[in-house]
């Protein structure tokens, strides 16, 4: 390893193959949105390899479970969504805020912008938070949240979903995802989940069913890790 | 033992009821004594508002030191209750507003000091992973002039999209442009 002099700081692992492209045209909403100059490369200076230490102090003790958030249980389908947080190289992330939200059984969330004509649920908002442990493992209790349509394309659903957002322990590896579920028929007709067009990628977005997270007489399980990105070892990015 | 990452994927319409159920826009009070208010608009490529994008923002104290346990400078003072993270949400018009404080000067590639920036992420429907810009200040003319990442770039235009403008009452305004010919410039970070 090269011993790394003061001021010099080891880089993130840059890993744009994995990510979408900005412009996916197939999704609609990209074409005005996506930006069109080049993007200037920066350097992973001590600004980007710090980041927010947050949400420490906001976790409440059922944030992490989304069916005793309200006076009666919510209906749908009753899961357990666990998993880890590794980095590129496999470390576990520890401590690290993950923020979920999700629509309800019916498909729909509660948003007043969500304009779609199924029930919501009074007992269901579709929100939580935990803060990994020292595996880097989450857990969350939840209902599965269904389908919904959206305005993108005639006819168009898009898969069942939850959304993640993860801080890691850098700017530099702030992530927001969804998480998919095993063989949902609308992943071929979802812009959203083929705008990654490796199909190895994409497959890393899918959960998995798990019997060993299956509650008997409870509750379905189901396992989704997440991987934020790697560290160089060394000084790389500072001497581009 | 190398893992490939998560892919991103957008954060959708319908995140404000999860990440922003709290004010977290401002980062000191708006009675301290050096506060900076910091606000603007998002377009799109049509020059139509955008009014569904969450902005979070990263930035140093005062002196220049993250509260970030890898920022060690322990000869640089830490406060309590400034966190130097913020996110806000852009509202109908498309506007959004923190208020904080300049940050101090950063140490930089090789180190070359950095200008007293801002980091940005913006997270929107239509945006398949976030974008992330800095905000630099315009009192900061010769510490910009030096700084090494806004000298690289060459397209002057594109660079002073990054410095905020001084404002009639006393705020900074840096709007943002997602597209076309005024187009903020974003990294890859």
């Amino acid at each position: 390893m090269v011993q790394q002099q003061k001021g010099e700081i080891g880089g993130y692992r840059r890993d744009t193959e994995s990510h979408p492209p900005y412009l996916y045209p197939d999704y609609k909403s990209t074409r005005l949105r996506a930006p069109e100059k080049p993007l200037v490369i920066s350097p992973h200076t001590l600004s980007e390899v710090t980041g927010p230490v947050y949400g420490h102090g906001l976790i409440g003790e059922l944030d992490n479970d989304l069916t005793r958030q309200h006076e009666g249980e919510p209906l749908g389908e009753r899961i357990i969504v666990t998993g880890r947080v590794l980095d590129g190289d496999g470390r576990p992330v520890r401590n690290s805020l993950i923020e979920v939200w999700q629509a309800n059984a019916a498909g729909r969330y509660v948003h007043q912008g969500d304009r779609h004509p199924a029930p919501l649920d009074p007992n269901f908002t579709g929100a939580g938070r935990y803060l990994t442990d020292d595996e880097g493992r989450y857990r969350f209790v939840t209902v599965k949240p269904g389908a919904y349509p959206w305005k993108n394309h005639d006819n168009a659903w898009r898969p069942a979903h939850i959304h993640f957002s993860l801080f890691g322990p850098a700017f530099a590896t702030r992530l927001v995802t969804q998480m998919y579920f095993p063989g949902d028929p609308l992943f071929d007709h979802d812009p959203i989940f083929q705008s990654v067009r490796d199909p190895k990628a994409r497959q890393r977005l899918v959960s998995s069913f798990d019997l060993e997270t299956t509650e008997p007489e409870w509750a379905l399980g189901y396992r989704f890790d997440i991987v934020l990105r790697g560290r160089d070892a060394t000084p790389m990015e500072n001497h581009r | 033992m190398k893992l490939e990452p998560t892919p991103s994927q957008t954060v959708g319409p319908f995140f404000h009821y999860a990440l922003l159920d709290e004010d977290q826009s401002k980062l000191v009070a708006s009675d301290h004594p050096s506060v900076t208010r910091i606000k603007g608009t998002m377009r799109d490529g049509a020059g139509e508002v955008v009014p569904d994008a969450m902005l979070e923002i990263w930035q140093a104290n005062a002196a220049g030191r993250y509260a970030h346990p890898e920022d060690d400078r322990e000869d640089l003072p830490l406060e309590d209750d400034f966190s130097g993270f913020g996110r806000c949400p852009t509202d109908a018009e498309g506007r959004y507003e923190f208020v904080t404080i300049k940050p101090g000067v950063v140490p930089g590639p090789e180190g070359r000091p950095q200008a007293p920036h801002i980091l940005v992420s913006i997270f929107a429907r239509g945006l398949l992973k976030q974008l992330v810009t800095r905000i630099y200040f315009p009192d900061e003319e010769a510490a910009n002039a030096a700084d090494p990442l806004l000298s690289s770039i060459e397209d002057h235009a594109l660079r002073s999209t990054l410095v905020a403008s001084a404002t009639s009452d006393g705020s900074l305004r840096f709007d943002l442009h997602l597209q076309g010919e005024d187009q903020t410039a974003f990294f890859d970070v």
